[in-house]
């Protein structure tokens, strides 16, 4: 047994408020704890995640910091649409900031409205509280402007800290890439302000590539969940992905790709996480940050497996990968434009493409129903839900509409709901 | 062989035991402070052989008696569907939920609504209002039933329509009309959610709520053009109908 490490001193430098980073801790390891390491049959290679998440504030900032005492630059992000591969061609790593827990809200609330969702009120409370050491030490945070909630709410953290936003336009029309992609040259220049290194040809396409193995090895992971049983729980899974936003790139790749490998050998031999009769659940919806567990786990506990997330922390994030053909930096960007305006969020108008998804997935992964996911004033999914609700019905799949935020207030009524859910499938 | 059905619920906990698919006894009693001590006196009236246990408290029930547990949407279809085989849905008003079933011909659940943080229109929502009326629960319902028509009522939440009822009464305004908007915004906020989940007909009203006469009469008045029955059409208390599912699924077990 070695002493664990005390990160209290690189948490006071980076201005960390200490006594409530340590109960922000406290109260995550337990809500791991109790989530996590009830789970029987996990896969082995999921320890390799119970480290990382041990570590989460303590031995993956300190890489971060001995990154930037060397030159390099940290950039913190809150969404997909913000291409990983640019920042990483530009000399830099990407981290995504935190926005998964109830912290900070009455210091939120003074500079966002109460009626905000969880997640911007999260990222908004985590900052004024001082308790994220990754907006801590991102040099730069690249937003986006997904929905009105995180518009106002960069302004509001541009008074405190360094921000771009990538303007993401709301059609897909050829006229709307042409502009995301001119976007995209201004992230590029920003970057490489940043950075002091340029994004060349060779350093954006090994970005890509690498960028492109880690999606790969979470999409080996999520064709692995089709099978019955299912080899890995969905909360397991979902942990995947939401590392996927924080850790270095190629050790990740490396693990997931393990973990993929142990999960195919179960498949082969009918080993399950859950058991082979446990109702099978597709969710789609908003993303679930790090560490918003909730709905997975009260579908777990009640019975079920998570076999699919149609989510930002699930298969928008890897299930489409930038062509490897661009010669020229030119090339690439294009390429990269056209990757990231074909994810299908809500922010979107119209979004026909998100609902073909979701039914594809459906089948694919053999789901007995489908758990439309929305955080309380997330406009935008909340309204989608009704084309989630009929496209499901249609299609004979049951659905059932969950509108909450991080707290445990509605536990007991949501338990209830999901478990009438799952004795109907 | 003898099954018992607890319904464990925020305000009371209901009791029903079956022997050969027939109920010989039934019992309700207040929840209070202690939910598993409640449910515990009950069960400790007679041997069983086997118990279900439903509603708010069910996981309470499973770690104190190791029982099985379904949830109230399942406890409530399966009650309804065996007293009314012909039922299409359900609505249940208990003390702090409202629930709308859609029922399949063989009982089969289709869909289901609960309400899922608000208790606004359940039967502790009615409790807090008769008290600030000066009525009882019997009384709140046959001054309804009584007044010609309703004072509108704007709050949905039980802390402001209690002041809002408060003022009413205060400038003079007759607690039975007051009584009557009550149940009245009510039975439009259910009618609401009935609609968009169950059309058929006809609808089982159950939970302790369906025994208010004028909550019933609302509710017909709404559904015009659908026959809304009530337990005691059968000869059972409404407010059972969550515990003798459970105890039919105990007995089936």
């Amino acid at each position: 047994m070695t002493t664990p490490t005390d990160y209290h001193p690189m948490w006071d430098e980076l201005g960390l408020d200490l006594p409530s980073h340590d109960a922000l801790l406290a109260a995550v390891g337990s809500l791991y704890a109790d989530a996590y390491l009830t789970q029987t049959n996990r896969p082995q290679a999921m320890s390799y995640l119970d480290f990382v998440l041990s570590e989460v504030h303590g031995l993956r900032i300190k890489e971060l910091h001995d990154f930037r005492a060397a030159g390099g630059k940290v950039v913190g992000t809150f969404c997909l649409y913000v291409p990983e591969e640019i920042i990483r061609a530009a000399g830099g790593w990407s981290v995504g900031l935190c926005a998964g827990a109830e912290f900070g809200l009455e210091e939120a609330e003074r500079i966002i409205p109460r009626n905000t969702c969880a997640l911007i009120k999260s990222f908004v409370g985590f900052k004024l509280a001082r308790v994220c050491p990754y907006i801590a030490e991102s040099d730069l945070v690249v937003g986006e402007t997904t929905c009105d909630g995180k518009k106002k709410a960069y302004e509001a953290l541009a008074d405190l800290h360094n921000v771009h936003v990538l303007e993401l336009p709301q059609m897909k029309r050829p006229q709307d890439l042409a502009f995301f992609r001119r976007e995209l040259d201004d992230l590029r220049a920003r970057l490489e302000e940043l950075t002091g290194k340029q994004v060349t040809a060779d350093s954006l396409r090994a970005a890509i590539k690498e960028v492109n193995d880690k999606r790969r090895a979470l999409q080996r992971i999520a064709a692995a969940r089709a099978a019955t049983p299912a080899p890995i729980s969905g909360k397991d899974a979902l942990l995947a992905t939401q590392v996927a936003f924080y850790d270095d790139v190629p050790r990740f790749t490396g693990a997931m790709n393990a973990l993929a490998d142990e999960l195919e050998a179960r498949v082969a031999e009918g080993i399950g996480a859950m058991p082979a009769d446990a109702p099978r659940v597709l969710i789609t919806g908003t993303p679930m940050a790090l560490p918003n567990w909730k709905l997975h786990d009260v579908i777990e506990k009640a019975g079920g497996v998570v076999v699919g997330e149609e989510m930002c922390t699930g298969s928008r994030y890897y299930d489409k990968l930038v062509p490897e053909t661009g010669e020229t930096v030119e090339e690439m960007l294009d390429a990269i434009a056209a990757k990231y305006l074909d994810i299908n969020c809500a922010c979107f108008t119209p979004n026909r493409g998100r609902i073909d998804d979701i039914m594809r997935m459906a089948r694919d992964l053999k789901a007995d129903g489908i758990i439309d996911y929305a955080l309380n004033f997330c406009a935008l999914y909340e309204a989608e839900t009704f084309n989630v609700e009929k496209a499901a019905r249609e299609a004979g799949f049951p659905v059932l509409s969950i509108q909450t935020d991080y707290s445990a207030e509605d536990l007991g009524q949501l338990s209830t709901r999901v478990e009438a859910f799952l004795e109907m499938l | 062989m003898l099954a018992l059905g607890l319904d464990i619920g925020s305000r009371t906990t209901d009791a029903v035991w079956l022997a050969d698919g027939e109920i010989v006894d039934s019992a309700v009693a207040d929840s209070g402070f202690d939910p598993a001590a409640a449910a515990r006196t009950l069960a400790d009236r007679r041997p069983v052989d086997v118990l279900v246990a439903t509603g708010y408290g069910r996981h309470t029930a499973r770690e104190a008696f190791g029982c099985g547990v379904v949830t109230e949407i399942k406890a409530y279809a399966t009650g309804v569907h065996a007293l009314f085989p012909e039922a299409a849905g359900a609505l249940d008003i208990g003390g702090q939920d409202t629930k709308v079933i859609a029922l399949a011909a063989d009982g089969r659940v289709l869909d289901f609504h609960m309400n899922d943080k608000c208790a606004a229109g359940t039967g502790k929502f009615l409790e807090v209002m008769a008290r600030a009326l000066g009525f009882t629960l019997e009384e709140l319902a046959e001054r309804a039933l009584a007044a010609p028509r309703g004072v509108a009522i704007s709050s949905m939440c039980t802390v402001f329509a209690e002041s809002e009822v408060t003022g009413l009464v205060h400038r003079g305004a007759d607690r039975g009309a007051i009584a009557r908007g009550l149940l009245e915004s009510i039975a439009r906020r259910t009618l609401t959610v009935v609609r968009n989940v169950c059309t058929g007909s006809p609808l089982v009203f159950a939970g302790g709520v369906a025994k208010n006469p004028a909550m019933v009469l609302l509710m017909r008045e709404g559904l015009a053009g659908r026959e809304v029955l009530v337990p005691a059409d059968r000869g059972v208390d409404a407010q059972v109908v969550g515990a003798y599912g459970a105890a039919l699924v105990a007995a089936a077990s």
